[in-house]
């Protein structure tokens, strides 16, 4: 395992923003890219002038197979008009844009850059589900998983269907993780999906009492998310609320190299651990119930930034399927193995529990861009870290925060420590 | 006359393919650790040895993770799979210590909560096309 090293150069963020995440007919990827740019610009407190950007690197997972255009990242760059510096697309399909991230890390970090824009976009909707689906599929190890017949969400049920086993959890238990994202999603006013669940119902009943069809009587959310037609199966165990959506959507933070962070902002949020790890297909590991990438991400972010999973007030973690949240909790060392689906039936992952996990909604609610949400996920701690997270505003003091980003079933894994010092 | 050498087949897909169309499920093996894999490599990940052997398996096997899949990709659909007919994908574990993902069979799909993980399976092939166009998948089939 290679030594961590500790970042020659401190590097801060002074900037964040996204588009609106959803599904929008009008707008491609460069559209929304724009609008991510704009909404991270009005965040920088100082202003700044956009010609002191060195480079920009951008998580895209396919625009190629969603737009049919590839060779996005000097188009973004000339779209918030950027040329002629260097913009580099960065491809670990969902982890894409936490990859990004690390990039424009390390790029300060080395010496090689002072500003660096660190974007996020991807426009999914323009294809039906079903090649969605085989688009995102080409993400696995093709030739030995698909096959098999698998699917994304069928991988990740895989991985349920062995937790169960392992843990005695029943599929009802990730049911909570969905609830409690999509209660913080609805306080989110970018997220694809800003409404609770009981909304969501009460919203299906009224559907059908406007066509003139008998009204379904399900008595709370709990009996609407049991019901076949409420909560389909996808892919056993997993039901349609287990799974994150289709989503068009970008983000965009600005990372400067910590000496000149003052340039910009009073309150700059310092990125004191950066990891990534690399992990085999699904079925090539010990263990189907944790990520290997993950946890060696985690260890790595962790040493670098000098902190332990006890410190860390608030985490955004890629929970692009309920099991994936429950998993990644334990995996970052917030609870023990076979605890994490105990922690968010009891509230603990909550935003007002002792470890809040995805206040912004996470990929489930929010929306799941997959290039955007490594990206997405670190302009939720930068608001969060700053209080300008609004109504979705956790308590307290928040000086430590991180955001995982996986890809595939986790052969791409990265971890990114945030320290706000006051 | 042509002279009979045994020609070690490359540690590619292709290769793993090609055994599946003859009914066999191979795995390599390390000569130098002994580690054994499904599916193939050409370079062993524990010792870094370059020195592999493709060993056949014995098919012996249990379920190590499943999902029940409704809505599947193309292929499968063109296989005759839908909502009403689904079909199991499954991650499994082979009695020589290494896992690969497979269709599996002979689960009674009506009933997902009453499938177990560690249930016995033995190794299938399942083909599909005439011709040129055949391809053999691999299976498992659950052992009642």
């Amino acid at each position: 395992m290679p030594k961590v090293k500790s970042l020659p150069r401190g590097v801060a963020m002074v900037g964040a923003g996204m588009s609106k995440f959803g599904a929008f007919a009008e707008k491609n990827s460069r559209d929304l890219f724009v609008e991510s740019y704009k909404a991270m610009t009005k965040s920088v407190d100082k202003g700044f002038d956009p010609s002191i950007i060195d480079a920009m690197y951008v998580g895209n997972f396919s625009s190629d197979q969603f737009e049919h255009q590839a060779h996005i990242a000097p188009i973004l760059a000339d779209s918030v008009g950027l040329l002629p510096i260097p913009a580099t697309r960065v491809e670990d399909a969902c982890a894409s844009g936490g990859v990004a991230l690390r990039q424009g890390v390390m790029a300060i970090a080395s010496g090689m850059a002072d500003v660096v824009l660190v974007g996020g976009a991807e426009k999914m909707t323009a294809l039906n589900t079903a090649a969605v689906t085989e688009a995102l599929a080409t993400a696995a190890d093709v030739p030995f998983e698909i096959p098999a017949g698998f699917t994304f969400p069928g991988f990740y049920a895989a991985m349920a269907s062995a937790y169960m086993a392992q843990y005695g959890m029943k599929s009802e238990h990730l049911m909570n993780v969905a609830v409690k994202n999509h209660d913080n999603a609805a306080l989110n006013p970018n997220a694809q999906f800003g409404v609770t669940i009981q909304k969501w119902m009460e919203g299906r009943v009224a559907a059908a009492l406007k066509k003139g069809k008998p009204a379904p009587t399900w008595a709370n959310i709990w009996d609407f998310l049991h019901d076949e037609s409420g909560n389909p199966t996808i892919a056993y165990p997993l039901r349609l609320f287990d799974c994150s959506p289709v989503s068009d959507g970008a983000a965009a933070v600005l990372l400067v190299a910590e000496e000149i962070a003052h340039q910009f902002t009073d309150h700059p949020i310092r990125i004191i651990g950066s990891a990534q790890a690399s992990g085999s297909a699904l079925h090539d590991r010990p263990s189907l119930t944790s990520i290997p990438a993950a946890k060696t991400a985690a260890t790595n972010a962790y040493e670098m930034a000098g902190v332990s999973a006890k410190d860390i007030r608030i985490a955004e973690v890629h929970d692009c399927f309920t099991i994936a949240e429950v998993i990644a909790s334990e995996d970052l060392g917030f609870f023990a193995p076979g605890e994490g689906f105990k922690a968010a039936e009891d509230g603990m992952t909550a935003r007002n529990g002792a470890k809040p996990i995805n206040t912004s909604g996470g990929l489930k609610a929010k929306g799941h861009p997959v290039g955007a949400s490594g990206v997405a996920q670190a302009v939720e701690v930068f608001k969060q870290m700053r209080g300008q997270a609004e109504a979705r505003q956790v308590d307290g003091d928040v000086s430590l925060a991180l955001t995982h980003n996986v890809g595939a079933t986790g052969s791409t894994c990265t971890v990114h420590v945030f320290e706000r010092r006051n | 006359m042509k002279e009979e050498t045994t020609t070690i087949r490359p540690f590619t897909a292709a290769a793993f393919n090609q055994y599946l169309a003859e009914h066999k499920l191979m795995t390599v093996k390390c000569s130098k650790c002994g580690g054994v894999y499904a599916p193939p490599r050409a370079i062993c990940p524990k010792c870094h040895s370059e020195e592999m052997e493709w060993v056949e398996a014995s098919g012996k096997s249990k379920l190590a993770g499943f999902t029940i899949i409704y809505s599947g990709p193309t292929f499968m659909v063109e296989q005759g799979f839908d909502k009403k007919n689904p079909y199991v994908s499954g991650i499994v574990e082979l009695e020589e210590g290494t896992f690969i993902s497979a269709r599996i069979t002979g689960l009674d799909m009506s009933k997902p909560a009453e499938i177990k993980v560690g249930t016995p399976l033995s190794a299938d092939f399942v083909e599909f096309g005439e011709g040129e166009a055949k391809k053999t998948y691999l299976a498992f089939k659950a052992i009642h």
